[in-house]
């Protein structure tokens, strides 16, 4: 039986790890190749890296740390972060990334997914979403939450699966950061709406919070960052939770 | 040494990185008497079934993947390539294995993302893994179970999870980014 997936994220600045609340206030969470080895090692299914600082000047530094994180590891990992063409993917991939994720560029030019699966397949293009509520209606924000959009998130998802996306990862910035739990709302009305596999993400703060979202959604993994940088839920802890709760969980 | 087959497929660092953590060295080539020549040959990939086929045939390693009298590991794509066809581009793919590559039918979210277990597992190159193990999977075709069959998963509908026919294994899911009960197949292989 497939199995639900729990994915830490660890946010890359500078080569480090950090955290912030809403984006904003960030907080140096640790060395990421030392991280990655330590949640391989305690069970994570798999990870990813946004490069929250992403420039072309930084894009070099980035395909080193994916290369030091892919000699290390030995379960799959996603990178992403001002990830615009084709050739920036290459480099990442090149380096040992199996996924790369792709999220306001995306929005801005909806072709560079399908450019993205044509070139190197659909199982390596992850499409990350933020979405907001706004007058009662979901909708796709950009800009690491700054900037809203017209885009309905319901529509914007199916769009990326017609285009070729392999994975949605979905953020509600409405839950992101405030540990009340990941929004069931939108997270089951997307899984419901498109056919490749969403990732859960933004507003886990308990264990509860998992159960919750996987009982009560379609979504196939679950992502959360600063409860497990700080150790506030370990993985371990968590899967036994799960698995006693009949979660089809990896253990 | 270990061979690894380079072609125009991705992932194939990522096997290396595994058989280095192993403690075994391996060279990435698409050499064929490097290849005929190697202790063992691994022939990786994540891709388009298609297009890798029209790349190794252009360089003729379709015939030396044939020649090959040592073990040979094919995974993800590389079990795909080492059956009769794939639906898939509409491929006639290099017949090792009698079975064909389907699409799953879009019953379920497709790709088949993530950790799975095997069933019925047959031969060395599952020694000391049960069908409690998962492993990771990522595709999208599925190659129909046949009498290469060595393992099973059940996805949507059963699978081979895993092939072998004389000196010919593949696996569908990725032994290098399955932990350690992918490390222990990996293992197996390299001590076949």
């Amino acid at each position: 039986m497939l199995k639900r997936r729990l994915i830490p994220c660890l946010d890359i600045k500078d080569g480090r790890t950090v955290k912030g609340v809403n984006f904003i206030n960030l907080i140096d969470a640790g060395d990421p190749v030392e991280l990655a080895k330590s949640y391989g090692k305690q069970g994570a299914d798999e990870l990813v890296f946004l490069d929250i600082t992403a420039t072309i000047e930084n894009r070099k530094a980035l395909a080193d740390l994916v290369e030091r994180i892919a000699a290390e590891i030995n379960i799959p990992f996603t990178v992403g972060g001002g990830i615009d063409n084709v050739n920036d993917v290459s480099i990442l991939l090149n380096a040992g990334a199996d996924k790369v994720t792709v999220n306001s560029s995306a929005v801005r030019r909806p072709e560079l997914i399908s450019e993205i699966a044509g070139q190197f397949g659909s199982q390596c293009i992850v499409v990350a979403i933020d979405t907001k509520l706004v007058n009662d209606e979901w909708i796709v924000v950009v800009d690491g939450g700054r900037t809203t959009t017209e885009l309905k998130t319901i529509n914007w998802a199916r769009r990326v699966e017609e285009l070729g996306a392999g994975e949605i990862m979905l953020t509600s910035m409405n839950n992101d950061g405030t540990k009340s739990g990941f929004s069931l709302e939108i997270t089951g009305e997307v899984s419901s709406n498109v056919n490749i596999p969403v990732i859960a993400s933004g507003g886990a703060g308990s264990m509860e919070h998992f159960r919750e979202v996987f009982c009560n959604t379609g979504c196939s993994a679950a992502l959360a960052a600063s409860i497990f940088h700080f150790g506030e839920i370990t993985i371990p802890e968590l899967k036994r939770y799960l698995i006693n709760e009949k979660i089809s969980i990896r253990y | 040494m270990i061979a690894i087959l380079k072609y125009n497929a991705g992932n194939i660092k990522s096997v290396q990185n595994a058989l280095t953590r192993l403690g075994y060295k391996s060279m990435i080539t698409d050499n064929p008497s490097e290849l005929l020549s190697a202790d063992k040959v691994i022939f990786p990939g994540v891709g388009e079934a298609s297009s890798a086929i029209h790349y190794l045939k252009e360089r003729g390693l379709d015939k030396t993947i044939l020649e090959l009298k040592q073990p040979v590991l094919g995974i993800c794509l590389g079990l795909q390539l080492m059956c009769l066809s794939s639906e898939e581009g509409d491929t006639k793919c290099l017949g090792i294995f009698d079975a064909d590559v389907r699409l799953f039918p879009p019953v379920d979210k497709i790709p088949h993302i993530g950790w799975n277990n095997c069933l019925t597992l047959k031969g060395n190159l599952f020694k000391g893994i049960s069908v409690d193990d998962d492993l990771y999977y990522v595709h999208s075709y599925y190659a129909e179970i046949s009498s290469s069959t060595i393992a099973t998963c059940d996805y949507i509908l059963p699978f081979s999870a895993a092939m072998q026919k004389e000196n010919y294994y593949a696996t569908q899911f990725h032994p290098e980014k399955s932990a350690e009960t992918g490390e222990k197949i990996l293992k197996n292989f390299l001590e076949l």
